[in-house]
């Protein structure tokens, strides 16, 4: 394990951490469903990095990482798509019904599905 | 050496702060469909920092699925929402409606700061044991023998997950269209989106038939090969080349449920003729596995494609 | 080195209670709509076969079932465990989801139109990816596989909220989801703090691992809020009355009765099984304080409903209250064994009368709202005269809620009841004497609708078969049963605990 490789699983790690506080404060505080389904994404990325960070300084065997975390986020990764692709189908059914796309009370009176 | 070395972290530094400048740019930008495009760099940027950390393999999908289909999932949402939908109310100017909750998250950010500083020294690992037990698996790959093998119910579960989350989308259909099509295609096809549509889908699956050849011993696998292949079939769906194919075809589903039920079968057969379920015999494990992969690559190619595509909104004909 | 688990006869039956409803939500997407509900009545007939097995082999070898997948250890591979607790889960489990297909079944025969159509045939696959999610939660060792179950949960349960289409529980789904979402993420992320911290996954080696740094206490911070928010613990259940309310009947039922009841096992199994004992009296305080506020705020906004189901929803969230409290009775944390307390005994008692009093008092709703078009409970006078199995089966199940004998809801109570008093826990005590008073209070209120005398009769919409009415009713009558079952088989759980590995390693 390289000081080198040390010091980049850090760095990675602690931008992991900065992106879990951004992407959570984009899904508590903003009004716009949109903008906070992209904050889960946001989220998720610095969940994954935090995994990409033990991974890296689980290095050996002349791998450059632990590959059991590796998995783990390429896992995490598809269901977080998953989730995406639900919620978004939600979002847009809610809107055609509702003509809204936030939790408050509908601003527009309702439109026909096209 | 020690050029090289301050070089390439000055290079991470950079990364992460593109990253956390993106990322801040999404949070606090008023114009929804910059907030997107930022996010979509955003996960360009991120595939560099899984190279950066020597994982090929995440690098991969996070470019794939990360930045581009969820990319283009967001923008036909944005579209659709500006459609149907009132614009949504600006973010609140006044700070006790936000100092509070970044507070909060503030304090997240610095408790993890705090763990992944403090993590133990030397790092625990279980690479030593995934490759001593490779050799078992007949792979080359230790990621995909974590994936296909080690922790084979994880994937194989999580294929369920992304079934599951197919028929929660087509639930969401009316009544009358349900079974039938999505419409994908845009009232105005782009030119260039027809061009690349005839010219590309030939590469596409060349590359995803590399990917799940190579997956096995070198980086990539059947999730990336899937994503680009599900990225090809949106591509000539969008191009008006052909119709989304309605979601009751027997067809279709078979393509779907036959990666994940070809892996039950396996895992049972492991119960049967090797050490249980989920064991592959060591003698045919490796093309057991290939077999698994090719599989999985076009159910995973038809789930991800299908859930960009939506619910079905056009009747099934009879 | 000897393996960290070792397979034991019958562990198989573990792989078959997850891999039997995903494997028959696989041939539900390939075989159709046409063929959907019969592979669903032949998967449950199966779950339950297994279920029953699986119980028969605990009590027969009298120690845990463990099974390794693929015969790769942990911690590079993953085990399966079920002790008495897990075998239980298992058991109510498939007992509900029986009721629950069958009685969808009945549901969906009434109009033969769309019996087969988008709602059925979702439904009917859904349930599934519900069902081995459950099982998984309940036996898997590995927090990253519990992970991806949890997922299949969530996956599972949202779409089931929206079924009907409308505006109102679109809304209500995509806040589910976001909670679930947020909730999955808070426990992935403590996941990956643990994995770096001590290099494995597996519940029993992580707790096996002498030191613990300041990792597993952010870990624990993180996946115990994360799954408090799934499990609709006040404050984080704002999310869950207007969709348990929104959800078709049978959904409502599985998801009221079992669903959040996957959370609340997990993070049993982090403060009971990981947590090192000073975080695990802390985090046992903290879950009681707001399980009891769960209670007392809950079941006011119970009484305050106008409509049947939201009542019964709330009822629920103040019902998991009860769960949470056990902690600090059953001495979680101070060095003892708090599987061999009564108060252990009496939350196990809780969390399965309320999953068969639950699940009955929603299809009732259900059957209400079917046959007068609507669930206002003020408009319901007099249902009990044109519903009297149904307004039956309400009382019945209210009365294991209420915890008035006989009941199994009562005994699970009485004991609670009794560790508080023993542990001079009084604020315990008068927290759930007052929810008990409560629950009288909503359940009353809907009993004298049910037996009063309304100015012009009610008229059903269309005919209720006898059998859809039945189904509620049995499960009913169990969860009253359950008080007069003599305690021993509650001895059932202290089967695999504690785990003998983890005394000496």
């Amino acid at each position: 394990m390289s000081a080198m490789a040390l010091t980049s699983a850090s760095l990675f790690g602690l931008c992991g951490a900065a992106l879990v506080g951004i992407g959570l404060f984009c899904i508590v505080s903003h009004p716009d469903l949109l903008r906070r389904i992209i904050g889960f994404n946001i989220l998720g990325a610095g969940i994954f990095l935090v995994f990409g960070a033990v991974a890296r300084r689980g290095a050996a065997m002349e791998l450059g990482g632990d590959p059991v975390p590796q998995a783990m986020v390429i896992t995490g990764i598809v269901v977080a798509f998953a989730a995406t692709a639900l919620a978004i189908a939600l979002l847009r059914r809610l809107a055609s019904l509702t003509g809204s796309a936030t939790f408050e009370a509908p601003a527009a009176p309702p439109r026909s599905e096209p | 050496m020690s050029l090289f070395w301050s070089i390439s972290l000055l290079f991470d530094i950079a990364l992460v702060a593109g990253l956390i400048a993106l990322a801040l740019h999404v949070v606090v930008t008023r114009d929804g469909r910059g907030a997107i495009l930022a996010f979509i760099a955003f996960g360009l940027l991120l595939g560099i920092g899984w190279a950066r950390l020597a994982s090929v393999d995440v690098a991969l999908t996070e470019a794939a699925i990360g930045g581009g289909l969820t990319g283009m999932l967001l923008l036909r949402a944005h579209a659709h929402l500006a459609r149907h939908a009132a614009p949504p109310p600006p973010v609140a100017p006044e700070p006790r409606r936000w100092l509070v909750p970044a507070i909060a998250c503030g304090l997240v950010t610095l408790a993890l700061t705090a763990v992944v500083l403090a993590f133990p020294q030397p790092a625990p690992s279980l690479a030593h044991q995934a490759v001593a037990s490779l050799e078992t698996t007949g792979l080359g790959n230790p990621v995909t023998a974590v994936l296909l093998a080690y922790r084979a119910i994880d994937t194989l579960l999580e294929k369920i997950v992304l079934i599951l989350a197919l028929v929660g989308v087509w639930s969401l259909s009316r009544d009358a269209a349900w079974g039938g099509a999505s419409q994908l295609q845009p009232a105005v096809v782009p030119e260039p989106l027809v061009f690349l549509a005839r010219v590309l889908p030939p590469f596409g699956v060349l590359i995803a038939v590399y990917e799940v050849w190579v997956g096995a011993d070198l980086p990539g696998g059947t999730f990336q090969a899937g994503t680009i292949l599900a990225a090809m079939a949106l591509l000539v769906m969008l191009a008006g080349l052909r119709p989304a194919p309605p979601t009751q075809a027997r067809a279709l589903r078979v393509m779907l449920a036959g990666g994940p039920a070809l892996f039950v079968l396996v895992g049972f057969l492991g119960v049967a003729v090797a050490q249980g379920f989920l064991s592959y015999p060591e003698a045919i494990a490796k093309p057991l596995i290939v077999g698994i992969e090719a599989a999985l690559t076009l159910s995973i190619a038809g789930t991800l494609a299908l859930l960009v595509a939506g619910p079905p909104d056009r009747a099934p004909e009879p | 080195m000897t393996p960290t688990y070792a397979a034991t006869s019958g562990g198989l039956l573990l792989v078959l209670a997850v891999m039997l409803p995903a494997a028959a939500a696989l041939a539900m997407l390939v075989l159709g709509p046409r063929h959907t509900r019969r592979v669903a009545l032949i998967a449950l007939a199966l779950g339950l076969v297994v279920a029953l097995a699986t119980g028969l082999q605990l009590v027969r070898s009298g120690t845990a079932l463990i099974y390794v997948i693929g015969n790769w250890q942990p911690p590079l591979g993953i085990a399966l465990r079920a002790d008495g607790l897990s075998v239980m889960m298992l058991a109510v489990t498939a007992v509900v989801m029986a009721a629950t297909g069958l009685f969808a079944r009945e549901l969906f025969g009434l109009d033969l139109a769309t019996s087969d159509g988008r709602l059925a045939t979702s439904f009917w696959i859904l349930l599934m990816g519900l069902w081995s999610g459950l099982n998984l939660v309940f036996v898997s060792q590995d927090l990253f596989n519990l992970y991806v179950a949890l997922e299949l949960l969530t996956f599972a349960a949202v779409p089931l909220v929206c079924l009907d289409g409308r505006g109102e529980t679109m809304a209500a789904a995509l806040r589910y989801l976001m909670f679930a979402l947020l909730g999955s993420m808070f426990y992935l992320l403590g996941a990956g703090l643990l994995y770096g911290a001590y290099g494995t996954l597996d519940i029993r080696l992580i707790a096996s691992a002498g030191q613990h740094g300041p990792a597993m206490a952010i870990a624990l911070a993180l996946m115990i809020p994360g799954l408090l928010a799934k499990a609709a613990l006040f404050p984080l259940h704002l999310w869950l009355p207007p969709a348990h309310a929104g959800a078709p009947a049978a959904a409502s039922a599985v998801l009221s009765a079992l669903v959040i009841k996957a959370p609340v096992f997990l993070i049993l199994r982090l403060v009971v099984d990981i947590a090192p004992p000073g975080a695990a009296a802390v985090a046992g305080q903290v879950l009681a304080v707001l399980g009891a506020a769960s209670i007392l705020f809950c079941s006011v906004m119970a009484l305050r409903q106008e409509r049947l189901k939201l009542m019964i929803a709330y009822s629920t969230v103040a019902q998991i209250g009860y769960l949470f409290i056990v902690f600090p009775l059953a001495g979680v944390g101070d060095g003892t064994a708090p599987w061999g307390t009564i108060a252990w005994t009496g939350g196990a008692l809780q969390l399965t009368s309320h999953a068969l009093a639950k699940a009955a008092m929603f299809m009732a709703a259900g059957i209400v709202a079917e046959a007068i078009g609507h669930d206002r409970i003020r408009d319901l006078g007099g249902f009990g005269r044109v519903l009297p199995l149904t307004a039956t089966t309400f009382g019945l199940a209210g009365l294991s809620l209420m915890g008035i004998p006989p009941s199994g809801g009562f005994i699970a109570k009485c004991l609670l009841l009794t560790a508080a008093a023993i542990g001079g826990h009084l604020w315990l005590a008068l927290t759930i004497l007052a929810g008990g008073l409560l629950a009288g209070g909503y359940v009353f209120r809907v009993m004298d609708r049910a037996l009063a005398t309304p100015a012009q009769p009610l008229l059903l919409r269309k005919p209720i078969p006898l059998r859809l009415e039945l189904i509620p009713l049995v499960l009913a009558v169990l969860a009253v049963g359950l008080g007069f079952l003599p305690l021993a088989p509650f001895g059932l759980l202290q089967i695999g605990r504690p785990d003998i590995a983890l005394v000496s390693p």
